[in-house]
């Protein structure tokens, strides 16, 4: 009884992919059920929440109201695709350290909505900030640990230097005195 | 503070910095999993069918076409589990599946499971279901004066008590009546509190998976199987409990994992219909499924904070002290039960502190009503009354020209002391919280002072830091927790706390290092599964910090003893001169003398074998007062908070904006501050949004179809994104309370209850507007506005105002009087 299935081609963090998917799934659909990335969440499925924001062509996109053929031949970037082989975006370690995600479910929409304000200046101010998260909504935080993240993040990257006020801080006491 | 104390520690290491959260990488790189993002071998997809009408009867069903439909598995109904459940033991009211009668619009009456979502969807469609049409109560006070001319929504608990009604509560303490008369002001005012729901991120979900035969045997011999159970909830132990009654299966043989929760706030602290329906027709298949609700199944799923009528009466003297309080207080339950024989207590019971009150008496009656079940949001019971509260005493200071701040602080009831209803106080930062949001937010130069249409506004609160008593009676620890070390060094904790975003995990891992020092990541916590992680009651009532920290310790420090003996022997030192700190065990004599701690493990596990522990904390039992419901409030320690806020209100459209609230809170301890002020922040932003913006309301006949939620989405519940939330500063207080863990206490629930009366006071500040009904929405805000110009009192307040100043919001809602309860 499925519904019709299609092959679709997408490129997603890089891979370029060939799978089948029912004609009417949308983006999230594909990205959660049938390649199994399942970092993009579901919050609403009517676009009202942004936990399933990823990023098309660079573009903070909500795959749940995305019909996967539109994302035929462009970029997708999902919260998998952020970090690179040497350890976590600056912005992944900056919410982390910085307690921006609570329950988490609403954290790898907002890292996306993040990064392409991170991609459009290095220098955001907090009004920028606001406007830039205003369609992912988080539940838990009251967003002000959030913004301290992108801050944080966006001073590591204008360094180019680990995120460091933050991590300093944020080291257990005594750590660095574990011999070997 | 010394070692010998049970839950202190002279020396903090950790306890205290900024730390990582064991598992905040894992969310912001996208690995975490949900219950949502977990597949099996052969997974169905269920789907529950769910009733159009508020109140009517099951004439019959017929599943045969759905059955009969390609890809369908199973189809159950009511019938299938004909036994009902409830989170409270003395109320379950809610069948799995509807079996004779629906009770709102969203009462499930079937469910069915099939190859995919789309398939389990158009089952659904296949389902004829007969529905004889009943009268629906909608209002509390039409639910409350039935005459059984229509059927109550559930049969009568009591002979005098109609069906509609849950629960009564009426109790005094202190010569009320006198009190009140011998008053020199006594203010009354009636308040509503519209029903607010969670709304967490994540939306329910749940996967059954059935194991039968297998060589799971009941008792009796009999063949039976394993069920396993994955679900997004805050209390898998009592989700276990009602599993293994409701589907007949040996505790034994239930096993329920909790993967990462997407968030909760108390919406997830219940058994719901669909992990009894994802087990069912596991057993019904054989194979796993999986039912996730739509973002409409969340709203009329709800359980969310029960709409409030409320009306107070509070005495004081000319001085400025308290000297009575009267409450009566109408709950709107919705129509089940839930925790409600709880939050009618707490309605009354939570009100006794941050003030001493000479004399107090509350009538609290909840009643069921054919809509969405409430229940348990964060600040259960308390956050309603508290508005109502707050705003009254901001009217007797106002009324007395006495600073608002200054009479909170004369009224402040001190730590180590009993509250009016016999409640055990031990450490108590309030007059602390006072003056720090009276100088962070330079209170003194300002009230009174700003220009018209801007106003600050203050308020106080006290919360429970868990309940001394568990919800089913029983004489066990109500945390444990399990600790055991490997010789890589590793500390490896076994802790079924739930987390749901508050950190409790990483809590328990910040004790065990800083018990047995090791680093941070030297420790791996396991956690989130029945099989085997020892009983933690659930994350409610603000008891997890507390409960499971004072548990952890107790295991670590039983394992610290065992290496520091061992190292000593080593030494040939005093156990207690070896310290175990930053990856070493060291002589405090001279630290020179180390070894790595692995390497002091090693020693122990030769001396003593291998190294496990358990640990575990039971509440005090003998700290309440004498008398029926003298238990419900009672807790191990309270913590206390004040907000002020300020807000610029628009006289034109009614529209409130909220500058900043400042919060301070007394946590105790703030054992990771970080964690803390997210949970002061997220608390302080909860209460704003209910505050200005949230109403779980339904549609009458004349608006749609009556019992339909107004607006089932996040678009039309409206939650504030980050451009409607106010700057929020936290201030941390800490009090060490003598029983907490190193002397933390609660910081997930008391920081949201002065967010709403905070900025109720500071609109009077602000245009001398009162606001007794939430929410504070421009259509509400905007007709007290034209009530008040009319009156000619919209205008600054003076700090001399005396009682003429009084306006109130023209649709104040009539409170009729209702029987007291017994």
């Amino acid at each position: 009884m499925s519904a019709a299935t299609e092959i679709v081609r997408l490129t997603v963090n890089g891979d370029r992919r060939e799978v089948g998917v029912p004609t009417h799934f949308t983006l999230l659909e594909t990205l959660r059920y049938v390649i199994g990335l399942t970092g993009s969440k579901q919050g609403c499925d009517k676009g009202d929440c942004g936990a399933c924001t990823v990023l098309l062509d660079g573009e903070p996109t909500l795959s749940c109201l995305t019909p996967v053929w539109e994302a035929e031949g462009r970029a997708v970037t999902t919260v998998e695709g952020l970090a690179s082989v040497e350890g976590p975006h600056p912005l992944q370690d900056a919410f982390d350290l910085n307690g921006a995600a609570q329950c988490g479910f609403c954290t790898p929409g907002i890292l996306c909505s993040a990064a392409a304000l991170l991609d459009r200046s290095l220098d955001p101010t907090r009004q920028q900030i606001k406007e830039a998260l205003a369609g992912n909504l988080c539940r838990c935080t009251g967003y002000s640990k959030i913004y301290d993240a992108v801050e944080a993040a966006a001073a590591t990257l204008r360094d180019g230097t680990g995120p460091a006020a933050a991590s300093e801080s944020s080291r257990p006491r005594g750590a660095e005195r574990t011999v070997e | 503070m010394t070692d010998g104390d049970r839950n202190m520690k002279s020396d903090l290491r950790l306890i205290g910095t900024a730390m990582r959260k064991v598992e905040g990488l894992d969310k912001s790189m996208g690995r975490a999993l949900y219950t949502d993002d977990l597949v099996f071998p052969g997974m169905l997809h269920g789907k529950i069918l769910r009733s159009p009408h508020p109140h009517a009867r099951i004439v019959s069903i017929d599943t045969s076409a759905a059955k009969a439909l390609e890809g369908v598995h199973g189809v159950i109904t009511g019938q299938d589990m004909p036994t009902t459940y409830g989170v409270i033991p003395w109320t379950p009211d809610e069948y799995p599946l509807c079996v004779d009668r629906v009770r709102y619009v969203g009462d499930g009456v079937a469910a069915v499971a099939a190859v995919d979502e789309d398939t389990a969807l158009r089952a659904l469609e296949l389902i004829a279901v007969e529905y004889e049409e009943l009268p629906a109560f909608f209002d509390p006070y039409d639910a409350l004066e039935a005459d059984g001319s229509s059927p109550y929504v559930h049969d009568a608990k009591k002979a005098d008590w109609n069906g509609n009604i849950t629960k009564k509560v009426h109790l005094e303490f202190g010569e009320v009546d006198e009190l009140m008369d011998g008053a020199d002001i006594v203010v009354e005012g009636e308040y509503f509190f519209e029903g607010t729901t969670h709304a967490p991120i994540e939306p329910h979900c749940a996967i059954a998976s059935w194991q039968g035969g297998g060589g799971f045997e009941r008792p009796s011999g009999e063949s039976s199987g394993k069920l396993t159970v994955w679900s997004a909830t805050q209390v898998p132990h009592y989700l276990h409990r009602e599993l293994a009654r409701v589907l007949d299966v040996d505790q034994a043989h239930v096993r329920v994992l909790q993967p990462l929760v997407g968030g909760a706030f108390g919406g997830k602290s219940e058994p719901f219909d669909l992990e009894f329906c994802v087990a069912k027709l596991s057993m019904l298949t054989g194979r796993p499924v999986k039912i996730l609700y739509t973002r409409e199944e969340v709203f009329y799923a709800h359980r969310g904070r029960h709409p409030f009528h409320m009306k107070y009466r509070t005495g004081a003297t000319a001085d400025g002290k308290l000297t009575s309080v009267d409450a009566k207080i109408l709950l709107d339950g919705g129509a089940y039960a839930s925790f409600g024989l709880v939050t009618t207590y707490y309605a009354g019971q939570l009100l006794c502190a941050p003030y001493d009150l000479p004399a107090y008496r509350f009538d609290s009656t909840r009643v069921y009503t054919n809509k969405p079940a409430c229940g348990p949001k964060r600040g259960h019971g308390s956050v309603q009354p508290r508005f109502a509260f707050e705003v009254q005493i901001d009217k007797l200071s106002d009324q007395l020209g006495i600073d608002p701040i200054e009479f909170r602080r004369r009224n402040s009831i001190g730590s180590h002391t009993r509250t009016i209803n016999e409640l055990r106080v031990t450490s108590n930062g309030f007059l602390e919280c006072l003056e720090s949001v009276e100088r962070e937010s330079g209170w003194k130069e300002r009230f009174r002072k700003l220009a018209f249409g801007r106003g600050l506004g203050v308020a106080g609160s006290t919360y429970i830091t868990g309940t001394n008593y568990p919800i089913y009676p029983n004489d066990m620890p109500q945390s444990g927790v399990q600790i055991q070390v490997d010789r890589s060094g590793r500390v490896a904790v076994f802790s079924g706390a739930s987390d749901i975003g508050q950190g409790c995990d990483s809590m328990v891992a910040y004790i065990a290092a800083e018990e047995l020092g090791v680093p941070l990541d030297y420790v791996r916590v396991l956690r989130g599964d029945t099989d085997f992680t020892p009983v933690d009651l659930g994350a409610y009532s603000s008891r997890v910090t507390f409960m499971v920290g004072n548990a952890a310790i107790d295991a670590a420090r039983k394992l610290r003893s065992m290496v520091q003996e061992a190292v000593a022997e080593q030494w040939d030192v005093k156990p207690g001169e070896v310290l175990l700190a930053g990856g070493l065990a060291l002589w405090a004599s001279d630290t020179e003398r180390q070894m790595h701690i692995r390497e002091a493990f090693n020693l122990a596990e030769a001396k003593f074998g291998t190294l496990g522990s358990t640990g575990w904390y039971n509440t005090p039992k003998d700290v309440h007062g004498e008398y029926r419901g003298g238990t419900i409030g009672a807790s191990p320690a309270y913590s206390f908070t004040a907000h002020v806020a300020e807000v610029d209100v628009d006289v034109d459209t009614g529209f409130v904006e909220v500058k900043k609230i400042w919060v301070a809170h007394d946590c105790g301890r703030a054992l990771n501050p970080v964690l803390v002020e997210g949970q002061m922040e997220g608390s302080a932003y909860m209460g704003f949004g209910e505050a200005l913006m949230e109403e779980h309301v339904f549609k009458d006949a004349e608006h749609g179809r009556a019992g339909l939620h107004d607006g089932p989405s996040l678009l039309d519940y409206r939650i504030p994104t980050s451009l409607d939330t106010p700057e929020l500063e936290s201030l941390i207080v800490e009090s060490i309370d003598p029983e907490g863990p190193y002397g933390a206490k609660e910081a997930g629930e008391g920081p949201l209850h002065p967010s709403i009366p905070a900025i109720a006071n500071a609109i009077y500040d602000a245009v001398g507007v009162r606001m007794d009904r939430l929410p504070f929405s421009p259509p509400n805000v905007w007709r007290a506005i034209v009530v008040a110009r009319e009156a000619g009192m919209l205008r600054k307040p003076t700090l001399s105002d005396r009682a003429d100043a009084q306006t109130s919001a023209p649709e104040s809602v009539a409170t009729p009087e209702f029987v007291p309860g017994d």
